[in-house]
């Protein structure tokens, strides 16, 4: 059974464009840098924060669909890391220390010491027990910031005054404060776009599509994994860093296995692998809790079915469904 | 007298009662292409995997370009120089074939713990895996995402992968599998061409391919060597026409 070969017209179709993959990242930052600017005839304030909080869950969930979209590590227990670098920040300014070039590093070191330690237990594990184990993880993180007594217990802790930055109270300008959110955004974009390109990357993309096969070519890939899960930890960290100055205020609910879960249906609504889709999916999710808890108390009743559908209906999430309007790539 | 590039030494593996590779001795020489054919079941995969250390052996030892190499886990024995391709098709399917050699030359030169420059731009990668897809005759399709690729494309993409890690001993495990006519004539004229360069392990089910490529040839039966030696000693050898070639090569 002689199988031709394709005919070179299948391949010769995808003529190199090499701005394609642009338009979209400059369209989702582009509205986010605008925000304030429209903000001005509103409610400034509340959009402002409002905008604030999507941007910083979208930093963790980027961090998540590196793990998910391009590892095939689906991470249950991803809000830990918010929480710890939260925390970091709520601890530091209980005892006095209010000063972000601190506690942001603290949140980065501990978030990351964290996915470290237990990334060596979790990726010797795949699949389900992966979720399982991860799961345990971030319950453990949770119980243990439950019975945080000193830092408020169940109850949480409210922090002062938001960090200052070189000594300058910076942070408690809503403006100044929202562009910072928004250039972790952007700098964490890049580099998670930058380490899916890179060397490291093709080898964490590669050991997800056939491990036995990166094995015999010399790679550990356990090693690989360990790492861009300590690099996703400490991204959390720093989501947990912002969320903490956002509300002034931390909370072991910051780590729920819920809030994980969220993360997940964030990414997943986005379209996992995409990057872009970690954010737009960020958005649409907490923009549509927003409007619909608006509209009626019972809005879970509306959300809950709503997500299922778009999960059933919409393979490749809303960027997918960006992909198939506009055509600019075929998903395979 | 030439070292082995490759010897067994009473290599045994169980599975459960089963004893699937009996006290294999072997050696394979530079710059020589030993065939090892045998029926269906007769334990070839499994010696294969032994060697590249995707299994684990139960008794006997294998040394590897002087070393013993028995307990070393795979991507070690893979960065001294031992590349195999697989019986079953087993590229990246979501890579190009370009990207799949590449990964494979990254492999074996400097390090891949680089986060930020872009690795699809790096000629020090492209380039080398570019020649590799050229010697296997695929550099018109190296844009070509691995899935798309027909199955002979990919059975010879799998050679270029294990090229591309400038392997000390080839181990292939059925490369002509499923392949058609044409596609194994290809396949043949491209190990031909490799002959010599690299010492090779065969494993082949086309007797065809295997007496007129090969320097020696190994019969493994129910897990045991039965016979080796030159493809002429082999086709005469009464117990092996028996047991294996039968009417076959009459």
């Amino acid at each position: 059974m002689a199988q031709a070969t394709l005919p070179l017209s299948e391949t010769a179709a995808k003529p190199p464009r090499r701005y394609a993959g642009l338009a979209v990242p400059i369209l989702i930052f582009g509205v986010f840098a605008m925000v304030p600017v429209l903000a001005q005839f509103g409610t400034e304030s509340f959009l402002l924060s409002l905008v604030g909080r999507v941007m910083i869950f979208a930093i963790a969930a980027l961090a998540l669909d590196l793990l998910v979209g391009y590892g095939a590590l689906v991470s249950f227990g991803h809000a830990a890391f918010i929480g710890i670098g939260a925390y970091a920040v709520g601890i530091l300014s209980k005892h006095g220390v209010e000063e972000a070039m601190i506690s942001l590093p603290v949140a980065l070191a501990a978030s990351a010491l964290f996915a470290w330690l237990t990334g060596i237990v979790c990726l010797r594990t795949r699949g389900v027990y992966f979720i399982m184990i991860t799961l345990a993880f971030g319950q453990m993180a949770f119980f243990t910031a439950s019975s945080l007594a000193p830092y408020g217990g169940d109850d949480g802790l409210t922090i002062a005054s938001r960090n200052t930055l070189f000594g300058v109270p910076l942070l408690e300008n809503d403006r100044f404060f929202y562009y910072l959110i928004f250039t972790c955004m952007l700098g964490t974009y890049l580099l998670c776009r930058a380490i899916v390109n890179s060397r490291f990357g093709r080898v964490f993309r590669g050991a997800m599509e056939n491990e036995t096969r990166m094995a015999t070519l010399g790679f550990e890939v356990y090693r690989f994994r360990l790492a861009a899960y300590v690099i996703a930890g400490a991204i959390g960290g720093m989501s947990g860093f912002l969320l903490a100055n956002a509300t002034e205020f931390v909370s072991p609910a910051y780590m729920s296995w819920q809030r994980s879960g969220e993360l997940l249906i964030m990414v997943i609504l986005g379209g996992i692998g995409t990057l872009n889709g970690a954010i737009v999916g960020t958005a649409a999710f907490l923009l549509l809790e927003e409007w619909l808890s608006g509209l009626t108390e019972h809005w879970k009743m509306i959300f809950g079915p709503f997500l299922v559908l778009m999960v059933l209906f919409l393979r490749g999430g809303l960027s997918g469904l960006a992909d198939r309007i506009f055509g600019s790539r075929s998903r395979d | 007298m030439t070292e082995p590039v490759l010897q067994l030494d009473g290599l045994q593996k169980n599975f459960g009662g089963l004893r699937v590779t009996d006290n294999v001795t072997l050696e394979i020489l530079p710059g020589e292409l030993h065939a090892l054919i045998g029926p269906n079941g007769a334990g070839k995969t499994t010696l294969i995997s032994q060697i590249s250390g995707l299994l684990p052996s139960d008794g006997g030892r294998i040394f590897f370009a002087g070393r013993d190499v028995t307990r070393l886990p795979p991507d070690l024995r893979a960065h001294m120089g031992l590349a195999r391709s697989f019986q079953i098709t087993s590229v990246l399917p979501g890579f190009t074939a370009l990207e799949n050699v590449a990964l494979a030359v990254q492999a074996h030169s400097g390090s891949s713990y680089r986060f930020f420059a872009n690795a699809s731009k790096e000629r020090a990668l492209n380039e080398p895996a570019m020649a590799a897809l050229a010697e296997v005759g695929l550099a018109a399709r190296a844009d070509v995402r691995a899935a798309h690729l027909s199955h002979g494309e990919k059975r010879a993409l799998e050679l270029a992968i294990a090229l591309a890690m400038q392997p000390k001993l080839l181990l292939l495990d059925e490369p002509m599998a499923g392949t058609g006519r044409e596609e194994t004539e290809r396949l043949v004229a491209v190990l031909r061409r490799l002959k010599g360069r690299f010492p090779m392990l065969l494993v082949e089910h086309d007797m065809t391919a295997v007496f007129a490529l090969a320097d020696r040839i190994s019969v493994l039966i129910y897990g045991r060597i039965l016979a080796s030696g030159s493809p002429a000693e082999v086709r005469a050898d009464p117990q092996v026409v028996t047991a294996y070639l039968g009417e076959e090569m009459e």
